[in-house]
């Protein structure tokens, strides 16, 4: 009813209290931590929400003070190891996933219920013995080490949601500019990869943030700065000396892993919204 | 009617449609290849569907295998050399401690079964609000959702604890005029109030979940049939009850079904916050601490394989409760 013609005063009122409801519950704790950053080491127990003076040492100090080291090498293994497992698994998902919407063949439930079973595993569980078999073959505390894991979180997701949009694909389409004199080759680049891109490109984002958001494998299959992502690392995250507290380092480094994710959504929420109710609800 | 170069379109394409065509002759052979032709379809379909289907397989088939077996030995990471088969010794001294199994057990289940409800109420009233709001402010209000998903859950764990944390937080400044809470409650201290806040940021960061998989589920529903009901005279509260809902039952389902899964393999907040302290040890932090943290393998391997089953079990009630086949009939529950 509200969404044709206009509002009365009433609804507007409504509305607004809603959505203003709705903005601080999502965005309150990430103000808070935002805040924390900016606090100085005195002020971290005010007990207020606010600092009182306003302060950039916490980012100062762990982009090019002390803590430099630390964090920035876990920001490259981050980066590093999360943008090469979500390229190969999103390739990887691809030709699964194609294979299973266009191709006839025997075992392509087999597939899809591999998938299925392997994102109900308990990364817990599957961690202990990867954990001594890294040990023995040296992929522990390596890049290798992770993105093999990190597979096995995106894969299965990343399958799901590109089948499902695969089978929306008019693949007569494809068919039709073979037979207007184009080769199998053309017909497919033509027609077919511009209507799947912007589903490979949703689940190559979704794929992203699952990797970036992992913590189990990050803090058991690492144990230096070679390989420790950067969740990992602030777990771990001790302070410059002991006597002071990490609050404030952390809540910087918190702030500055979270901005690729929140540009992220911001660019590209209605994909998102699409590629995981899609993916999940038709799962 | 039809144009000339649309004619010949069209015969060319009947021609390659017809089998007895000379074009599907020459590309497709005739009927007696058929077989042959689904022989090399199923081994091209193979081909490239395989590397990420052994690649899964690898990583967790494999490993899980690994556990179930070291499970049975008695093996400490400190003294490689010392290791014999117990069979199911492990297991009976995880089973027979109720000072930290069963009460990591009680308490995965409370953080599941709590958060989970609650993600329910809320994740439907943020998706009915997503579902009605004006389209104007319908982005803005799915991109500030969506926020907290995206926000990394150590991240969220941290901002959860700094805003409770007796030293930096302004929980008890602000809220001191609430019954129980004194500037001086040490919110980590109890079990209390330290799984109240750990469900409090499980709660804020999966609930955009659940509200996207229910929108989807609320886009499901028919208009008319929700018109209908209106014309009818239907109050608000029947309208939910005997058309929306029940129109929405696969969205539900899977939601609940996916969040039970993973809550119940809550480990990053409870890590962060209290390591375990005060009671709040639950099933995938004893795993990693008997592992990881104290290099006992078989144990380890014992509480790891316990926890596979217990998720296994989550997916054969669910499954059953809800009468859905998971693998199957995608389309027919599909949502666009």
């Amino acid at each position: 009813m509200a969404a044709n013609g206009k509002l009365t005063g009433k609804q507007r009122l409504g509305w607004t209290v809603l959505t203003v409801v709705v903005l601080v519950y999502a965005l309150f704790p990430v103000a808070a931590i935002l805040a924390t950053s900016f606090k100085t080491q005195a002020d971290l127990g005010n007990a207020s929400f606010l600092p009182t003076n306003w302060t950039w040492d916490n980012y100062r100090m762990i982009l090019v003070g002390d803590a430099q080291e630390l964090f920035l090498t876990a920001f490259r293994n981050s980066i590093g190891i999360t943008l090469i497992a979500t390229f190969i698994a999103v390739v990887l998902a691809t030709l699964c996933a194609y294979s299973i919407a266009r191709l006839n063949f025997p075992g392509k439930r087999i597939i899809l219920g591999t998938a299925l079973a392997v994102s109900i595993f308990p990364v817990i569980s599957v961690v202990t013995p990867l954990f001594n078999l890294w040990r023995n073959i040296g992929l522990y505390d390596t890049w290798l080490g992770l993105i093999i894991p990190y597979l096995s979180l995106t894969l299965p997701i990343s399958i799901w949601t590109l089948a499902a949009f695969f089978r929306q694909i008019p693949w007569d389409l494809e068919q039709a500019a073979q037979v207007d004199g184009a080769t199998q080759w053309q017909a497919f680049r033509r027609a077919i990869v511009p209507l799947a891109m912007p589903g490979v490109f949703t689940t190559a984002i979704i794929a992203f943030f699952i990797a970036w958001n992992d913590f189990v494998y990050g803090i058991s299959l690492t144990s230096t700065e070679a390989a420790r992502p950067v969740p990992a690392a602030l777990a771990f995250f001790t302070g410059a000396s002991q006597f002071e507290e990490p609050t404030g380092a952390i809540s910087a480094a918190a702030i500055i892993v979270t901005i690729p994710v929140v540009v992220l959504v911001l660019l590209f929420q209605r994909q998102i919204v699409s590629g995981l109710t899609q993916g999940a609800v038709k799962g | 009617m039809t144009t000339a170069p649309e004619t010949s379109r069209r015969q060319r394409r009947e021609a390659a449609a017809s089998s007895n065509g000379k074009a599907a002759d020459r590309k497709n052979g005739a009927g007696a290849k058929r077989t042959n032709r689904a022989k090399s379809e199923a081994r091209l379909g193979w081909l490239i569907a395989g590397p990420a289907f052994f690649i899964m397989l690898a990583v967790t088939a494999y490993p899980i295998a690994q556990a179930i077996y070291d499970s049975m030995f008695s093996f400490r990471l400190t003294s490689p050399d010392d290791r014999s088969f117990v069979f199911l010794q492990n297991y009976m001294t995880i089973l027979s401690d109720t000072e930290v199994f069963w009460s990591a057990l009680g308490v995965t289940v409370l953080v599941t079964v709590v958060t989970v409800a609650v993600e329910l109420v809320l994740g439907f009233a943020l998706a009915l609000v997503m579902h009605k709001a004006l389209k104007r402010i319908r982005g803005p209000l799915r991109t500030a959702i969506l926020v907290p998903y995206g926000i990394i859950t150590v991240v969220s764990a941290f901002a959860w604890y700094y805003m409770f944390d007796i030293n930096s937080g302004f929980v008890n400044n602000w809220f001191g005029w609430v019954p129980g809470i004194d500037s001086d409650l040490d919110w980590f201290a109890n079990f209390g109030t330290a799984i109240t806040v750990i469900m409090a940021s499980e709660i804020w960061k999966t609930t955009p979940f659940i509200a996207l998989l229910l929108l989807a589920g609320l886009a499901q529903v028919p208009d008319e049939l929700v018109e209908a009901a209106k014309v009818d005279g239907a109050s608000w509260r029947q309208q939910m009850t005997r058309v929306i809902l029940p129109n929405m039952k696969a969205a539900i389902m899977v939601a609940v079904l996916f969040r039970a899964l993973d809550a119940f393999r809550i480990f990053d907040n409870v890590f962060i916050m209290t390591n375990g302290a005060a009671n709040t040890e639950v099933l995938s932090l004893l795993a990693y601490r008997t592992s990881i943290g104290r290099l006992e393998i078989g144990l380890g391997s014992a509480v790891s394989v316990i926890l596979f089953v217990c998720v296994l079990l989550i997916c054969f009630i669910a499954i059953k409760f809800f009468k859905v086949d998971l693998a199957s009939g995608t389309d027919a529950k599909g949502g666009k």
